[in-house]
């Protein structure tokens, strides 16, 4: 771990790493969260018209109720969940193949940090990039409401963007952008680990990375719990 | 000069490698031979760092790298290339990519004199026009090349081949073997290599140490081989019809 942070050859080559991993972590990301944060945004939308039916409950709830499910939990933890899948079985496979077959000896051989060279990026990356993911799920999460509104005709887009603007707390965005750069650390983390320290073959690998994405979601489901009763309590 | 004083090293209470002491010299190809499971690959590992030694010194030209601080290992490995049985080499990268990847991180070569550099050390291993591809674009041969163009990229006081022909062809064998030869007179480097592979002993072999069950229990160098009188090594050199049959 402490080797991780310590630099591992020369700034450029960092730099260079940096950029590569913010576009295969974050870039490469994109669609897939875009395309579930509309999708959800729209589901969580009709789920609330469905469900809300008493004369007594403002229609305007259902906007409000979208926004809240989506900036609070959704935006955060739900979409590092799906990236400790796809970005954490990604890095643990990439580093395990790399221990496997030897590139990380050579790494050291040659005298460079392997930790710093392979992994500091790969955090750093993820803790610039994963905030942004998450805001751009915020937004087009609540969109996808919208469009659900428009489309089925369940609300009347205005009401919908009244109960959106109602009571905002921008601390609850605040909130989501600090547990998106928790989970960007242990899910880079805990999958860099397992891929670091595979022993065997392709075999080894693959396990590995199975369980870097479970240790990476029992963690991520943990310190949401730490995080949201420190934060919002 | 590399000196290996008084090496042992356990895994839990296996002994794999039992008071070992050997002395490599440069501008001379020295050869770690024996059986699997001897001990041969533990013992370049903990020559290069790779794994710890129980007991002992390894020391390069007098400086002591066993216990010697990260730093310091970290210095001494500059000067170390090594070709892995593999190869190992970064498979996101293309060949070019590859052998300049030490020189671009521990040089401050401009881009010409980069390529320069490169464009020679492909041109050393005879790969010329390899420069774009990558690793799973070329064949076994080619890869144990590019391999040895990396670890010669910073010209390196101590080369470590670890099995460099395993997997390849006797005719592409005696090509890394000659090209091994070459370098280590040229450069005169301390080399270093682990094989089990008669050939290369008999084509190569500069100065050989056997060990046995951790052990090295014969030291010579290719001509007197043949005439050990050891079971252990007779029955290792002469294992193959061939070679019975030629030294009949």
């Amino acid at each position: 771990m402490f080797r991780t942070f310590k630099q591992p050859g020369r700034n450029k080559f960092f730099r260079e790493q940096f950029f590569r991993e913010l576009d295969a972590l974050g870039v490469g990301s994109i669609g897939i969260i875009a395309i579930i944060s509309l999708f959800m945004g729209a589901v969580i939308a009709i789920q609330m018209a469905a469900n809300i039916d008493n004369p007594l409950i403002p229609r305007e709830t259902i906007g409000y109720a979208t926004r809240e499910s989506v900036f609070l939990e959704f935006s955060s933890t739900v979409v590092a969940l799906i990236l400790a899948g796809k970005v954490g079985s990604s890095i643990a496979s990439e580093i395990g193949t790399m221990r496997v077959t030897e590139q990380i000896d050579a790494l050291e051989i040659m005298g460079v940090n392997s930790a710093g060279y392979l992994i500091l990026p790969k955090i750093t990356a993820s803790l610039v990039i994963n905030p942004v993911l998450t805001l751009m799920s915020m937004f087009l999460g609540v969109f996808g409401g919208y469009l659900a509104c428009m489309v089925t005709g369940m609300l009347d887009t205005s009401s919908y963007l009244t109960g959106l603007l109602f009571e905002f707390r921008p601390f609850n965005v605040v909130y989501s952008i600090i547990k998106s750069i928790v989970f960007a650390f242990i899910i880079t983390s805990i999958s860099a680990y397992r891929g670091y320290y595979v022993e065997g073959g392709s075999r080894e690998v693959g396990e590995n990375s199975t369980k870097a994405v479970v240790n990476s979601s029992i963690a991520i489901l943990f310190w949401n719990l730490i995080l949201t009763r420190i934060l919002l309590l | 000069m590399i000196e290996i004083k008084g090496l042992y090293k356990t895994f839990g209470s296996k002994e794999i490698l039992n008071d070992i002491n050997l002395t490599f010299e440069g501008g001379k190809t020295n050869l770690i031979i024996g059986q699997s499971g001897s001990g041969k690959t533990v013992l370049m590992k903990c020559a290069v760092g790779l794994e710890t030694p129980s007991k002992g010194e390894i020391l390069y030209s007098g400086r002591p790298f066993t216990h010697a601080s990260l730093e310091e290992k970290m210095s001494i490995r500059k000067e170390i290339g090594m070709v892995f049985q593999g190869g190992a080499l970064f498979d996101s990268m293309t060949v070019e990519e590859n052998v300049a990847f030490p020189l671009r991180m521990f040089t401050k070569m401009s881009k010409s004199e980069l390529e320069d550099r490169v464009n020679f050390c492909l041109n050393r291993v005879n790969l010329p026009q390899a420069h774009a591809k990558f690793p799973a674009e070329i064949s076994g041969g080619m890869k144990k090349r590019v391999a040895i163009a990396r670890a010669i990229a910073l010209n390196p006081k101590y080369l470590f081949f670890d099995e460099p022909n395993s997997g390849l062809d006797p005719k592409t064998s005696l090509v890394i073997d000659a090209l091994i030869q070459e370098i280590t007179e040229e450069y005169k480097t301390v080399t270093v290599v682990n094989t089990h592979d008669m050939n290369s002993v008999l084509e190569i072999g500069d100065h050989i140490a056997f060990i046995y069950q951790g052990r090295v229990i014969w030291t010579g160098d290719s001509n007197t081989i043949v005439e050990a009188q050891i079971p252990e090594v007779r029955d290792f050199v002469f294992a193959t019809p061939l070679m019975k049959k030629i030294f009949k």
